[in-house]
C-alpha cells in the first residue's frame, strides 16, 4: 500500500506499517544528512509554513532545516510577532497562509485538536508539531526511530517515562507509538501527575522509582510543563527533584546498559542532574539529529500522500 | 555499475557477475523525482547504495526498461549528488521507444516499439533465468 495520508496529526491514528514506513524513510533521510550535499529537491518550489503559535527553539528549527533540506521555501511565524498578538483567529491566520499559496502547513497549538481543526478547514497538508497536552507526533517517531537504532525491534523492550505525563503530548504520543510497536512501557511519577486511568491505554503506571529503573532499557524523561499546570500537583519543584529527579545514586539503580532520553527542553537539576545529560548512556544530542530526518519523512510523505479515493483504480 | 531501483537492480546483479572487480550499487530516485503530489510513493524502496566514490569513476546505469527518460535523468541527478563521475553510461534491457527527453541508451539488450497505451513488464527471475520474461501488456 502506498502512503496514503496528506496531514499528520496523530500518532494514535496510524498503524504499526504507516509507522515502519515513516522510519524506513527518515533512515533514507538521514543518510542523505551525511553526504557532502545535504539536500534533495524534493519538495522544490514548494512552500512550507510554520505556524508557531507556542514558544519552540528545536521543533521550530528543525521543521525549518527538513523543510530546506527538501529545497522547499520555508516561512516561519511565531507567536510574539504574529497578528495573532492582535486578536486575530487560528482560523483567520490559517486561511491569510492558504490564500498566500502555501503548500503546507506545520502547527504548533495551545490548544489540543487545533491541528484537526486545521486540516479539516484547509486543503492543505497538515503536520502537528504539538497540540495542547494532545499528541506531538513527529517527537514520538524521532524517539522510537532512535530507539529502534540502538535496539533493533522495540517488541518486549521495558520503555520507563519518567515525570509529568498528565501535561505531556510527547508522553501521550510515545504511548501510542510504543504500544502499537509493542514496547512493554511503564509510567512513573507523582499519582498526581502519573493518574492510574493511563492503565486503559495498554501501559503500567508505577509510582516506585527504584523496581522501574531496575527493570529499564530505556529512561524517557519528562518537563514539568507549568504552563499547563492550572493547580499545584505537588508541594514544589524541590519536593519533585527530590522524590523523582534522575541523580547519580538513582542512575545507579539502572542497567548500566539502560539509555537515557530527554525530548527537551532539560530542566538541569530539576529532572535530570547536569552530569547524567552530559553522560555517555544519555542520547539526548542524537535524538535531535534524528529529528531532522524525522520531519524530513513526515514533509515528504504527507507532501506526497495519495488518499485512496485517488489511488483507486479506473 | 548501478542498478536503478528498484527494476535494474537485478539486471546490475546479473551485468556485474560477467564483468568481475565492478563495484555495484544501487541508485534510488525517489527524492529526485518529479510527480511528488501527482504519484503515489511507494511503500517499498531500496535506498541508494555506493560502495566506492564517485568522483572520477566512470559509471554505467542500469535498468529494466527505458521509457520517456525521466527516471534516467533522475538518477543522473542523484548520482551527482554523490560526486563528480569521469563518465557516464546507460545499459537497459529493453528500449520500448517513447522518449520525451535527449537521452539514448548506450547499451541495450532489446528495442521494441511499444504505444503509450502498452506497459512492458520485465520479470528477472532471481533463482532461474530460464523464468525471465518481457511482456508487453495494455495499461
Amino acid at each position: 500500500m502506498p502512503w496514503t495520508r496528506r496531514h499528520l496529526i496523530a500518532i494514535e491514528e496510524l498503524s504499526r506499517a504507516e509507522i515502519e514506513q515513516i522510519h524506513a524513510t527518515t533512515t533514507a533521510f538521514k543518510k542523505i544528512l551525511q553526504r557532502s550535499v545535504k539536500k534533495v529537491p524534493a519538495l522544490r518550489g514548494k512552500t512550507v509554513v510554520n505556524l508557531f503559535l507556542e514558544p519552540s527553539t528545536r521543533t521550530r528549527m528543525s521543521f525549518e532545516m527538513a523543510a530546506k533540506r527538501l529545497s522547499a521555501d520555508v516561512i516561519s511565524f511565531d507567536a510574539a510577532h504574529s497578528s495573532t498578538t492582535k486578536g486575530e483567529t487560528l482560523r483567520d491566520t490559517a486561511q491569510n497562509i492558504q490564500a498566500l499559496n502555501a503548500d503546507m502547513i506545520v502547527l504548533r497549538h495551545s490548544a489540543a485538536g487545533s491541528a484537526l481543526y486545521l486540516s479539516r478547514l484547509l486543503n492543505i497538508p497538515v503536520v502537528n508539531a504539538g497540540d495542547g497536552a494532545h499528541e506531538h507526533p513527529t517527537q514520538a517517531l524521532l524517539d522510537t526511530f532512535t530507539m529502534k537504532e540502538k535496539f533493533g525491534s522495540l517488541t518486549g523492550r521495558k520503555v520507563v517515562i519518567l515525570g509529568d505525563i498528565l501535561f505531556s503530548r510527547v508522553a501521550r504520543s510515545n504511548i501510542w507509538a510504543l504500544t502499537k510497536l509493542e514496547a512493554d512501557v511503564t509510567l512513573v511519577g507523582p499519582s498526581t501527575l502519573v493518574p492510574h486511568w493511563f492503565t486503559h491505554l495498554g501501559v503500567k503506571v508505577s509510582h516506585d522509582l527504584k523496581s522501574a529503573l531496575a527493570d529499564a532499557e530505556v529512561v524517557m524523561l519528562l518537563r514539568i510543563q507549568h504552563e499547563r499546570q492550572t493547580s499545584s500537583h505537588f508541594p514544589s519543584l524541590g519536593e519533585y527533584t527530590s522524590m523523582f529527579g534522575l541523580n547519580k545514586t538513582r542512575a545507579s539503580w539502572l542497567n548500566p546498559k539502560a539509555i537515557i532520553m530527554h525530548p527537551g527542553p532539560i530542566n538541569r537539576g530539576v529532572e535530570i542532574d547536569s552530569e547524567l545529560a552530559d553522560s555517555s548512556r544519555s542520547v539526548i544530542l542524537e535524538q535531535v539529529q534524528n529529528g531532522i530526518a524525522v520531519r524530513m519523512a513526515a514533509l515528504y510523505l504527507c507532501a506526497g500522500g495519495q488518499p485512496e479515493h485517488v489511488l483507486a483504480p479506473g | 555499475m548501478l542498478g536503478v531501483a528498484n527494476g535494474g537492480i537485478t539486471l546490475a546483479h546479473r551485468l556485474a557477475a560477467l564483468l568481475p572487480g565492478s563495484p555495484q550499487g544501487v541508485i534510488d530516485i525517489s527524492f529526485h523525482r518529479d510527480d511528488i503530489g501527482r504519484n503515489p510513493i511507494p511503500k517499498e524502496f531500496a535506498p541508494t547504495e555506493i560502495p566506492v566514490d564517485v568522483t572520477g569513476a566512470a559509471v554505467v546505469l542500469v535498468d529494466d526498461v527505458l521509457f520517456s527518460g525521466r527516471t534516467a535523468k533522475a538518477a543522473l541527478d542523484e548520482l551527482f549528488d554523490h560526486g563528480r563521475p569521469a563518465r557516464v553510461e546507460l545499459a537497459v534491457l529493453v528500449d520500448r521507444g517513447g522518449r520525451r527527453l535527449p537521452l539514448a541508451a548506450d547499451y541495450t539488450g532489446l528495442t521494441l516499439a511499444a504505444n503509450d497505451a502498452e506497459k512492458v513488464l520485465v520479470h528477472l527471475d532471481a533463482t532461474d533465468p530460464a523464468r525471465d520474461t518481457v511482456r508487453v501488456v495494455p495499461v
